[in-house]
């Protein structure tokens, strides 16, 4: 099926400088031109990113990959960012975060893999009803797991699962840029089966000499491939220089927080970039029993702190606040706390008693806490 | 003929009452989707396109039924944002949807009140305080006599006159309403402490002006007075309709104004019991209900007015007989009847009791 870009491409620059002058806005306030433009075509949009579904691929591994075409507000990502996308569900706007698996760019297509989780919302969504021509909200690039500008000399790849598609799409940029420094990638799935890009990884190493790809299985031995999780013996076997290698990790808590403790005990942190794409676990993360009382207060409502992250008891206690990626990338739940400390789960943070803002998904009390919810 | 007083309800009762209303709006806000965000959706695309169709008859306005056709265009305009989108939008009955475009918090409307002065004087005030007089500005909106607990005075001998010009002038009058002139006069406030709300209704009042008096006559050249004429013809058109349906919310025979001692110490059903007394509804068609935004469910949006209004309709049906089992009066009747008592309350309030 082919879409129709609305307005035509020769129209557009002239078209959207006058779209963004003040006089439109004024003759159409108060709702601005927006408003007006979108009754013509819904991802003719001159101040929002919006994107329409080009294509869409079904793998038989239950995920689904969707090929983006951006309108001219989106101004890209960089090698490794997340994206939001945002679609309605029974009426209501839900956002997530999806890593792109291609090279970076500033504009023309993407192509994001959405997996299917029997209990995820906006993934089921996109599984049963995303189809080509629909429009959906696409944000910039977002996230500091990014591939530096000034591309270093070695650099370390690893990750786990569903956490290959930032770590591809640095791949994708070093192999297209013809990067000459050495990248090791090291990917962990249970099976074969289960490594989404093998073929295309086999590909690049094959046609760049300074690239090295390693497969470890997990769940199935396979000759000549490492097996089991992330070991001392697997970096040694791999990149025995990894304290001079700038190394990007994104995967399960458990290849995480083995690396986060390799390189903290090697004083190598600042080498380390990471991305985390399930949400911590709280119940480990607790130092002390849940004994304090949050208050919301715009609401008035109050709940006894039961130790989960303040997103989650707010919606315990009935609000609606609004969130995205509930596992502290996107700040879409920023909100003020007005007293009381609370602790990061992600960092292990402790903020002070003052007012500030906080993101609730990955905030949990210490103390009595306030919010301005 | 002496102010309604309420009917007394056991303790036992209202308690009933508010988990009879509490239970109904469980299942509406479990209900809410799709369709009730298509819906508002659908209204916002109809008001954008008589908005751009009332502009554009305009434009040809020396041709008269282009200008008819405008002016009846664009206030269909000016009264499907105030009324079913703007008012109900700021309400807050679509934050659900996550839609920014939706949000009661900032949401704008096409009018010289400030929307934010308006969630404040509106949602705030008068839906709490809905019908105590000295608390709900919206008794009288600090003009006029519409109630017997306000004391006679003098000044209102002019009150048909005064709501004669509040109808003409609406907007305006609701853009007036968060600043409190009428204490400032008093001397119970100074301006210095509405400074602020005073510059932001400049602001927005200056924004509206440029819009429908300077700008689009302008660039309709030679028909500039003509298009001028048709804007203001637009606002008054939306003015007398809004004030029209307003009033026949909470000032029709039977609605009873309360004191504040009366309601000093309401529980749950209390509130919900007065809201039900000092509202009323009128009755219509489907396209009536829409243009006045659903407040001719007045008693409906009182009682939960943070509901999608589209959903008034048929919870109606559920309040109605709530009323009935209670002995509760509803107070109900077409437009004529409903707001020919309102006119005749507001002759008979200039006079001394």
């Amino acid at each position: 099926m082919t879409v129709i870009p609305f307005p035509p491409a020769r129209l557009r620059s002239p078209a959207s400088r006058l779209l963004r002058s003040g006089l439109l806005d004024a003759l159409a306030a108060p709702h601005g031109i927006e408003s007006y433009l979108e009754l013509l075509h819904p991802s003719f949009s001159p101040r929002d990113s919006r994107a329409h579904i080009a294509g869409i691929r079904h793998s038989g591994a239950g995920s689904a990959t969707l090929t983006l075409v951006p309108n001219e507000r989106w101004n890209g990502f960089r090698a490794g960012q997340f994206v939001r996308l945002t679609v309605e569900v029974d009426g209501v706007r839900e956002t997530r975060c999806y890593s792109p698996a291609c090279e970076e760019r500033s504009g023309g297509d993407i192509e994001i893999t959405v997996k299917a989780h029997r209990a995820g919302k906006v993934s089921r969504y996109l599984h049963e009803h995303a189809h080509p021509g629909m429009t959906v909200r696409l944000s910039d690039g977002e996230g500091d797991f990014v591939l530096a500008p000034e591309r270093p000399a070695r650099l370390l790849l690893i990750s786990s699962g569903s956490g290959i598609t930032p770590v591809m799409s640095i791949l994708r940029t070093l192999c297209a840029e013809r990067h000459s420094g050495a990248v090791t990638f090291l990917h962990y799935a249970p099976t074969p089966r289960e490594v989404v890009y093998r073929q295309e990884l086999a590909a690049l190493a094959a046609e760049h000499r300074n690239v090295q790809i390693v497969l470890a299985y997990t769940r199935e031995a396979v000759a000549g491939q490492l097996a089991g999780h992330i070991s001392g013996d697997h970096l040694q076997r791999v990149a025995r220089d990894y304290h001079d290698a700038h190394t990007y990790v994104c995967g399960a808590p458990g290849l995480i927080g083995w690396v986060r403790s390799r390189w903290a005990e090697e004083g190598i942190e600042r080498l380390l970039r990471i991305e985390s794409f399930r949400p911590p676990s709280f119940a480990s993360a607790r130092t002390s029993a849940a004994a304090g009382v949050v208050h919301f207060s715009r609401s008035d409502e109050q709940v006894c702190d039961d130790g989960r992250s303040l997103l989650e008891q707010a919606e315990h206690a009935g609000l609606r606040p609004q969130f995205g990626c509930r596992m502290g990338i996107c700040r879409i739940c920023t909100c003020r706390k007005t007293a009381g400390s609370v602790r990061n789960v992600l960092s292990g943070e402790i903020s002070g008693p003052a007012e500030e803002d906080i993101q609730l998904c990955v905030s949990v009390p210490v103390e009595n806490v306030e919010l301005a919810l | 003929m002496a102010t309604a007083t309420a009917p007394q309800l056991s303790v036992q009762q209202t308690d009933e009452l508010g988990r009879e209303l509490d239970a109904i709006r469980k299942l509406v806000l479990a209900d809410l989707g799709e369709q009730d965000a298509d819906y508002i959706r659908s209204v916002i695309r109809l008001q954008r396109k008589f908005e751009l169709a009332g502009r554009g008859l305009l434009f040809f306005g020396f041709i008269p039924p282009a200008w008819l056709g405008g002016v009846a265009a664009l206030s269909l305009s000016k009264i499907l944002d105030n009324m079913e989108i703007g008012h109900n939008v700021m309400h807050g009955q679509y934050d659900w949807t996550k839609d920014p475009e939706l949000d009661g918090r900032s949401f704008e409307w096409d009018s010289a009140c400030p929307s934010d002065h308006w969630r404040h004087s509106h949602n705030y005030i008068h839906h709490t305080y809905t019908n105590i007089v000295g608390k709900d500005r919206d008794v009288g909106y600090g003009v006029l006599r519409m109630s017997e607990h306000q004391p006679w005075r003098l000044y209102y001998l002019g009150n048909p006159l005064y709501a004669a010009l509040l109808a003409i002038f609406f907007q305006y009058g609701v853009a007036l309403h968060d600043l409190e002139v009428d204490r400032i006069v008093a001397g119970e406030i100074t301006v210095g402490e509405k400074r602020e709300q005073l510059e932001a209704v400049g602001r927005k009042v200056g924004r509206q002006t440029l819009k429908d008096y300077v700008l689009f006559p302008l660039l309709s050249g030679p028909s500039a007075p003509l298009v001028f004429a048709g804007n203001a013809s637009a606002n008054l058109l939306r003015n007398l309709w809004a004030f029209t349906t307003i009033f026949c919310g909470h000032f029709p025979d039977g609605t009873i104004q309360f004191t504040e001692l009366q309601t000093s110490e309401e529980t749950r059903g209390d509130w919900y019991y007065r809201q039900m007394l000092g509202s009323a509804d009128v009755e219509g068609g489907k396209l009536f209900h829409i243009l006045s935004g659903n407040l001719s469910h007045q008693i409906e949006h009182h009682l939960f007015p943070d509901l999608p209004s589209s959903r008034y309709a048929e919870i109606a049906v559920q309040v109605r007989e709530i009323c009935e089992r209670h002995g509760i009066a509803y107070n109900v009747g077409g437009l004529g009847k409903q707001f020919g008592s309102v006119v005749r309350k507001i002759a008979r309030l200039a006079l001394p009791d």
